[in-house]
């Protein structure tokens, strides 16, 4: 197809007739296989959101019952007779036709039926072990699921928690590693270079080298089972934020730092008057990517909190609630769900800035 | 990477002509320089040197939570003991292992995502990024759970698909010791987001002139992809590399929460990190948790030297970028 596109041109280039349409064709088929082809990828890459979904609406009946086979979250059809509740099943006839019949006595052998539309007509026996019919179901998604899994899991709670320890830590980051990136982008100090070869060092250095002493140090001071040794290490700034806030300030114009020193406004207030007012794109990303990692931390809590259950952030809420309720895959689902809500939700809102932030950070060092 | 000063514009904050005045001005800037980086100084301090060397010093001892006892004098023991381990020795075995396969995936997968990203026919460019972004900013614990769904051996949609394709038998994922580690490979794929954000961003940065040149020349589109594109994006490849490497080496959520703990079955999913945790905050034996500890370091560091010296001759870096 491709190749007979690629020859046409050729030809039409020869004889110089209309090339515009032929190529304008090939670059249609091109970018609709291209296209296609980024399309089932996407999808696949995406399977996983929609095997969530289709659980967290499930009944906990279709789960554990034999119907668990059905993607769709379907419920069995019933008939309600003379005050007891019949499922309904696919009864096959002799004459090859199929009936929709509401199951009254199952047995092994034979079990008796009535029909839904003709309840008057009495029993109908079928010969053979019920157990080979399949039900009529129907489509029924089970929303009360999440309404379930919120007060189970107390998610006003475990979100505020959690927020408390995002913006917490937000705060700290943002404060601190402004002022850094200040210095390293302003200010005349002997060795900065060296200075900021160790501070972007510090990225590529294993965690759990510094873990045991700090986690010793924190316990001594009585800070275990509390929040603040997740808060309180981000008011000392961040190889990352430093280094995305001072990529940021040095393309800022001297002029006005100076126009305003002129002024006779101290460093400080530079920084507060004319630095920080030009950077808010810089800073918004800096406080949305502190944001996301706090929501997302599992071992910072895990390590500080998992003593005490009143101040459990959602990650190692859900974690624990996966221990309880393990059985019930749609409360699992469910919460999964309602723990990336806000997450996602920031995400589309700040996209632009959020992306733009992850290509500085990535792609300058 | 422009980490070198750019001269002080102080030519024209001509104030005073007096040299006295501006060495005056001069080291009262280096003064708020230090008191605006004294954040990071204290915390570089409280949080990484000092933890550092502290628990080099806690390999030499017998330091543990638990007991109570009194910090004693260990010498060696901790080191030997190390050396001596199995179970120290096949964690590392089963996170080199994980390494070896999830490495070369984390890079080929978002570079090949990139690319198509990047073809210039593809429709809707400002639709698909972020929707292949997406997966990144799931959280770990809700990306753990949503996969182990996904994963289940008879519900999760990954068999459903596979025994539709005609594969009868498809593994159990994450109870058979033989898949588990490929499993959490799958996993991972939805951790690349950032690295192919990088690698996009910087194959939408390589000059055209390039391709256009290659392009009189008669190269084809693979010619330039590998001649162009790759070691144009080489920087930015070699520094998720070191990432990747690095990450992996303290690879612990993931296997943690779907073992719960455990690393079964079989120990086939107990990572070095689930050790080091267990050894430090389970059994609260700080002095060998700071060995495994110091121990990670030290192979994680000389990944990272090994890297860099071989990134000479791969690396590519255009002239004025450091």
């Amino acid at each position: 197809m491709a190749a007979v596109a690629r020859q046409t041109t050729r030809q039409n280039q020869a004889v110089n007739t209309s090339p515009f349409y032929a190529k304008q064709l090939r670059r249609f088929a091109g970018g609709s296989m291209v296209t296609l082809f980024t399309f089932i990828i996407a999808i696949v890459y995406l399977l996983p959101f929609g095997n969530m979904s289709m659980i967290a609406i499930k009944s906990e009946d279709q789960i554990t019952g034999s119907t668990e086979g059905l993607i769709l979250p379907m419920s069995p059809e019933t008939f309600e007779y003379n005050g007891t509740v019949y499922e309904i099943y696919q009864v096959p006839q002799e004459d090859g036709t199929v009936r929709e019949l509401a199951l009254v006595d199952p047995g092994r052998r034979s079990s008796d039926f009535i029909d839904p539309s003709n309840p008057d007509a009495g029993l109908i026996t079928w010969e053979g072990s019920w157990r080979t019919l399949s039900p009529v179901m129907f489509f029924e998604p089970h929303f009360e699921n999440f309404g379930e899994a919120w007060r189970l899991i107390d998610f006003p709670r475990i979100f505020g928690n959690t927020l408390i320890i995002a913006i917490g830590g937000m705060i700290g980051t943002i404060l601190s590693s402004i002022c850094v990136a200040y210095a390293f982008a302003r200010f005349p100090i002997p060795g900065k270079n060296i200075l900021f070869i160790v501070l972007i060092g510090t990225i590529i250095l294993p965690s759990q080298v510094t873990l045991i002493p700090t986690y010793a140090f924190f316990a001594s001071i009585g800070w275990t089972n509390t929040m603040l040794p997740l808060i309180v290490p981000h008011f000392f700034a961040n190889a990352y934020n430093v280094f995305l806030l001072r990529q940021f300030f040095m393309t800022l114009p001297r002029e006005l730092d100076e126009a305003a020193m002129i002024d006779g406004a101290g460093p400080f207030r530079v920084l507060i008057s004319v630095i920080i007012p030009q950077s808010w794109a810089a800073i918004i990303s800096v406080g949305l990517f502190h944001f996301i990692f706090a929501w997302n931390d599992f071992f910072g809590p895990l390590l500080y909190l998992l003593g005490n259950q009143q101040q459990w952030p959602i990650s190692i809420a859900v974690q624990q609630f996966n221990f309880q309720y393990g059985p019930q895959p749609q409360l699992i689902q469910a919460t999964s769900l309602m723990a990336m809500v806000l997450p996602l939700l920031i995400f589309f809102l700040a996209q632009k800035i959020f992306m733009r932030g992850v290509v500085i950070t990535g792609v300058e060092k | 990477m422009a980490a070198t000063d750019q001269p002080l514009s102080a030519p024209s904050l001509e104030l005073g002509t007096a040299a006295h005045r501006r060495s005056n001005l001069a080291r009262q800037q280096r003064l708020w320089g230090w008191i605006f980086l004294s954040p990071w100084i204290i915390g570089f301090a409280a949080f990484t040197a000092i933890p550092i060397t502290a628990s080099f010093i806690f390999t030499f001892t017998n330091f543990s939570l638990n007991t109570g006892d009194p910090i004693s004098f260990a010498g060696l023991d901790n080191w030997l003991r190390l050396l001596r381990d199995p179970i120290a020795h096949q964690t590392l075995g089963v996170t080199i292992k994980f390494a070896l396969i999830a490495v070369p995936i984390g890079i080929i997968v978002p570079l090949g995502l990139a690319a198509m990203l990047n073809a210039k026919s593809l429709w809707g460019k400002r639709v698909w990024r972020p929707l292949f972004y997406l997966p990144y900013m799931v959280p770990a614990i809700s990306g753990i759970f949503i996969w182990q769904s996904f994963l289940n051996g008879n519900t999760g949609w990954l068999n459903r698909l596979l025994r539709g394709v005609g594969i009868v038998e498809p593994p159990n994922w994450l109870q058979d010791e033989g898949f588990i580690l490929g499993a959490f490979v799958l996993m991972g794929l939805w951790g690349v987001g950032n690295a192919m954000l990088t690698m996009l961003a910087t194959m939408q940065g390589v000059p055209t002139e390039l391709y256009e040149a290659a392009d009189v020349d008669g190269a084809g589109p693979v010619v330039k992809f590998s001649r162009i594109t790759l070691p144009m994006i080489s920087p930015v490849i070699f520094y998720n590399l070191v990432l990747s490497v690095i990450g992996l080496m303290q690879y612990f959520v993931v296997p943690y929460v779907i073992t719960r703990g455990t690393g079964n079955p079989n120990n086939s999913a107990y990572f070095f990190n689930m050790f080091l945790y267990k050894t430090a905050f389970t059994n609260f034996n700080m002095g060998y948790g700071s060995t495994l500890a110091w121990f990670l370091f030290l192979i994680a560091l000389g990944l990272t030297i090994i890297l860099f010296a071989t990134s000479r001759r791969w690396v590519y870096y255009a002239s004025g970028d450091s």
